[in-house]
């Protein structure tokens, strides 16, 4: 079969409640293959034998230690994931999306950064593991928790930190703050603060690809969209409107679930009614993946398939990426309601302590070469820092620019030009 | 041209006055007829032929030629990909549309009625009007919202509300209201044209009717500046803006009060954002009397947001004291005879007029 997505790759074994063995390996796929018109595999990773959850911590998931390794010595095949220069890169860009959001924490609580901050800490494997794959005409489409995937893709740290104190160096110049991160160089498409809102924008870009291919016959565009959105934002109508249209046109898209279990407070599994999201996209058409979002290497590998998919323009895939925020929902939440022992659980899941051991045992990189990386993300932040602090406010000037792309309001003429600057332009009414 | 054939005619005997009600909306033979659905069809057919990037998207559009036919032959003209059947999912397609917006496509998003764009309101609001703003000009969004707003016959509540003043309100959003065929068809192209988001408020019982076109309307290149109204009728007495449907009853009303002896000047709003202020201060300047008209609630509507303008920029200038003429503070009955006096008639803008002019006893225009 062409598609990557054997059955044969991985193994899905229903797991018991609880368990502590450690032979087999975690990250099951549950799949539908392309071709089949009625999707869903059964082969579905239990979470526990009956359907009732734990509210307080997931059971019988994954164990602490990462699993890559675990993989990596159950696997008889000697290949890596990665190579060493990817190794490097994807290590320098968790590292900076770590670095970034503690120093936006910092900073907050001196006052230089204000409203709504949310931060990523913990979740950067999926941001790293998918948008590391893109290339540039690719487009990001994201929540409120933007700042990590803006980085991801390419937007410099200095516009983003500068954005959110409020500068007019920043990538919006000041004018979006930190949940709505716009760039059109680098194609990211927010930042949207009502959660749901952005899938429905993402399919959009998706469909202009897809237009621009079939009806405006630019052959070679083959852009692919991913719309990340958390797990509170599956219950929404949105969601599901998108999911359908999606798979209906099969666009260029991928949806990926950040589950982090937690909607500011509501708990996930108080909140819906089917836990496991993965299985909605089937029900749509489309193939529903549920991967280990701790991992940042498991999640490139599925994301390169479903990235894969899209661009060959085999339509949309849903892909739940079990992951976690270390930190509270904004900085503003006192995070009183989870378990220290889940929180203490993911903790020692660190995505970026599993990617250093995987390459230190693998011999891909020396403990110099991580620290070196380490210190010049650690300069890269400071002096974005510097930089924001240093940038001047908006001038008043700003503040009435750029609500309309067109102010005078008198449209285009024909020639393509505002029909205000035509000085033989007069009323304009034909007379009856 | 027009007003100075009603003004020869005014001397003359009272049947005489029959003709010029005929003249004003047919001419026999002189330009041509179009009915507002045809002006539509043809806008939208030949933005589509100009550009490839305009695509059109709601429910019914394509198979079914448009729940009220305004998108009639476009599908086998254009095909599936240009003319999109949606599924029942206002929110979803409006999102759609805005995201293609964002990457350069021009969508013309249908509405069934613009009572269903209050499923999709947040993508109007807060991703289509405010986006140009928040990325600090980066994602413009060249968006249209077409449909049919304010109320048909008989639809109920939940089908007849007017959100002209709803959406005129935001700012980031511009909000075309057109009557006549040369309104649609000029409107409608700089509205697909234009690089911001419109809302673009049509009226499903002005839809069949007809209006005089000339040639220069019927141009492929012909188009109309968003922000400014049209005086349909010149006058010295007293001034009534209407938009929509309300020009029409606003002009009857004209004829009416011009029996009178009261020459009413009828402006033609078009656009309620941006505001045509200039011209309206300008007419009350002349007139020194306001009356404005409107379908939908009186309260916080397009009316009060007129009067305000015009008692802030034209105060020494007002001889009475501004009026507006909204629909009933309710939701729209079903029952024949209530919806009738639920939407103002012509008789409320002949009574407002006339006391504006102190030529009546002021009692509140009962019902």
């Amino acid at each position: 079969m062409a598609s990557a997505f054997s059955a044969a790759k991985f193994s899905a074994q229903p797991f018991p409640l609880n368990h502590t063995s450690t032979t087999s390996h975690d990250s099951s796929i549950v799949f539908a293959k392309p071709t089949s018109l009625f999707l869903g595999s059964t082969r579905k990773l239990r979470l526990t034998s009956s359907s009732k959850f734990n509210l307080s911590r997931r059971s019988g998931t994954v164990d602490a230690v990462s699993d890559v390794v675990k993989q990596k010595k159950s696997k008889s095949s000697p290949s890596l994931l990665i190579t060493k220069e990817e190794g490097l890169e994807l290590y320098e860009d968790l590292v900076l999306g770590r670095a970034f959001e503690d120093m936006c924490a910092q900073m907050y609580y001196r006052g230089k950064m204000f409203g709504f901050v949310h931060l990523y800490n913990g979740q950067e494997a999926v941001s790293t593991g998918f948008i590391k794959l893109l290339k540039q005409q690719d487009s990001v489409v994201s929540t409120y928790r933007d700042h990590v995937h803006a980085l991801s893709k390419g937007v410099p740290a200095r516009a983003v930190m500068s954005e959110l104190f409020g500068k007019t160096t920043g990538c919006c110049r000041g004018q979006g703050g930190s949940m709505h991160m716009f760039s059109r160089e680098h194609n990211v498409l927010g930042g949207f603060a009502f959660i749901g809102e952005g899938i429905p924008i993402a399919t959009g870009a998706a469909f202009t690809s897809k237009y621009k291919r079939e009806v405006l016959k630019e052959a070679d565009c083959d852009h692919v969209t991913l719309a990340f959105f958390g797990d509170g934002t599956c219950n929404n109508g949105q969601f599901f409107e998108c999911l359908n249209m999606a798979a209906l046109w099969k666009l260029p898209i991928v949806f990926v679930v950040e589950n982090n279990l937690w909607a500011i407070g509501m708990s996930h599994l108080r909140a819906t009614s089917d836990p496991q999201i993965y299985k909605k996209g089937p029900a749509f058409g489309m193939p529903g993946i549920h991967v280990d979002g701790m991992d940042v290497l498991k999640v490139r590998e599925v994301a390169k398939e479903a990235i894969g998919r899209a661009r060959r323009g085999e339509g949309p895939t849903l892909v739940e990426c079990e992951t976690y925020r270390f930190r509270g929902h904004s900085l503003a939440d006192p995070d009183e309601l989870r378990d220290p022992a889940e929180k203490a659980h993911y903790a020692a899941r660190d995505p970026i302590t599993a990617l250093k051991k995987y390459l230190i045992e693998n011999s891909l990189a020396s403990e110099a070469e991580l620290k070196t990386i380490e210190k010049k993300i650690d300069e890269v932040v400071e002096d974005a820092v510097e930089f924001a602090d240093e940038s001047p406010v908006p001038a008043r000037s700003q503040l009435l620019e750029n609500v309309f792309a067109d102010p005078k309001g008198f449209g285009i003429g024909p020639d393509g030009r505002y029909r205000c600057e035509d000085p033989k332009f007069t009323e304009g009414t034909a007379h009856v | 041209m027009l007003g100075v054939v009603r003004q020869k005619m005014l001397g003359q005997s009272l049947p005489k006055i029959r003709p010029v009600v005929s003249v004003l909306r047919s001419y026999s033979s002189a330009a041509k007829q179009m009915t507002v659905r045809d002006a539509l069809n043809s806008a939208l057919d030949e933005e589509m032929s100009a550009d490839p990037k305009v695509f059109l998207m709601g429910e019914e559009v394509g198979e079914y030629q448009g729940a009220y036919k305004i998108s009639k032959g476009l599908l086998e003209k254009y095909g599936p990909e240009r003319v999109r059947d949606t599924p029942i999912t206002e929110a979803g397609f409006a999102g759609i549309g805005v995201g293609a917006a964002y990457y350069g496509l021009k969508p013309v998003v249908e509405f069934m009625t613009f009572n269903f764009s209050m499923q999709a309101i947040d993508h109007i609001i807060n991703s289509a009007a405010k986006s140009n703003y928040m990325s600090a000009g980066q994602m413009s969004v060249p968006i249209v919202f077409r449909g049919p707003n304010g109320a048909a016959a008989g639809v109920g509540a939940q089908h007849s509300q007017c959100y002209a003043a709803w959406y005129a309100s935001c700012p980031g959003l511009k909000v075309l209201t057109p009557y006549s065929s040369e309104d649609a068809r000029g409107l409608l192209k700089a509205a697909i044209r234009d690089p911001d988001p419109v809302v673009f408020l049509e009226n499903e019982l002005l839809y069949g009717e007809s209006f005089p076109v000339s040639d220069e309307v019927l141009d492929s290149s012909f188009c109309l500046p968003i922000g400014k109204a049209k005086i349909e009728r010149v006058g010295r007495d007293v001034t009534i803006t209407a938009f929509s449907r309300m020009v029409g009853h606003a002009l009857k009303a004209a004829e009416i009060l011009e029996k009178d002896g009261i020459d009413a000047e009828v402006i033609n709003l078009r656009s309620i954002r941006p505001l045509d202020r200039s011209t309206i201060n300008a007419s009350v300047r002349k007139t020194n009397r306001l009356i404005t008209v409107e379908e939908g609630f009186p309260q916080h509507g397009v009316g009060a947001e007129i009067c305000a303008s015009v008692v802030e920029e034209s105060f020494a200038y007002l001889d009475a004291p501004v009026e507006r003429i909204a629909g009933a503070d309710i939701p729209m009955p079903y029952a024949a005879n209530l919806e009738r006096i639920a939407v103002p008639q012509v008789e409320d803008i002949v009574r407002a007029a006339k006391r504006a002019c102190y030529r009546s006893v002021p009692l509140a225009a009962a019902a």
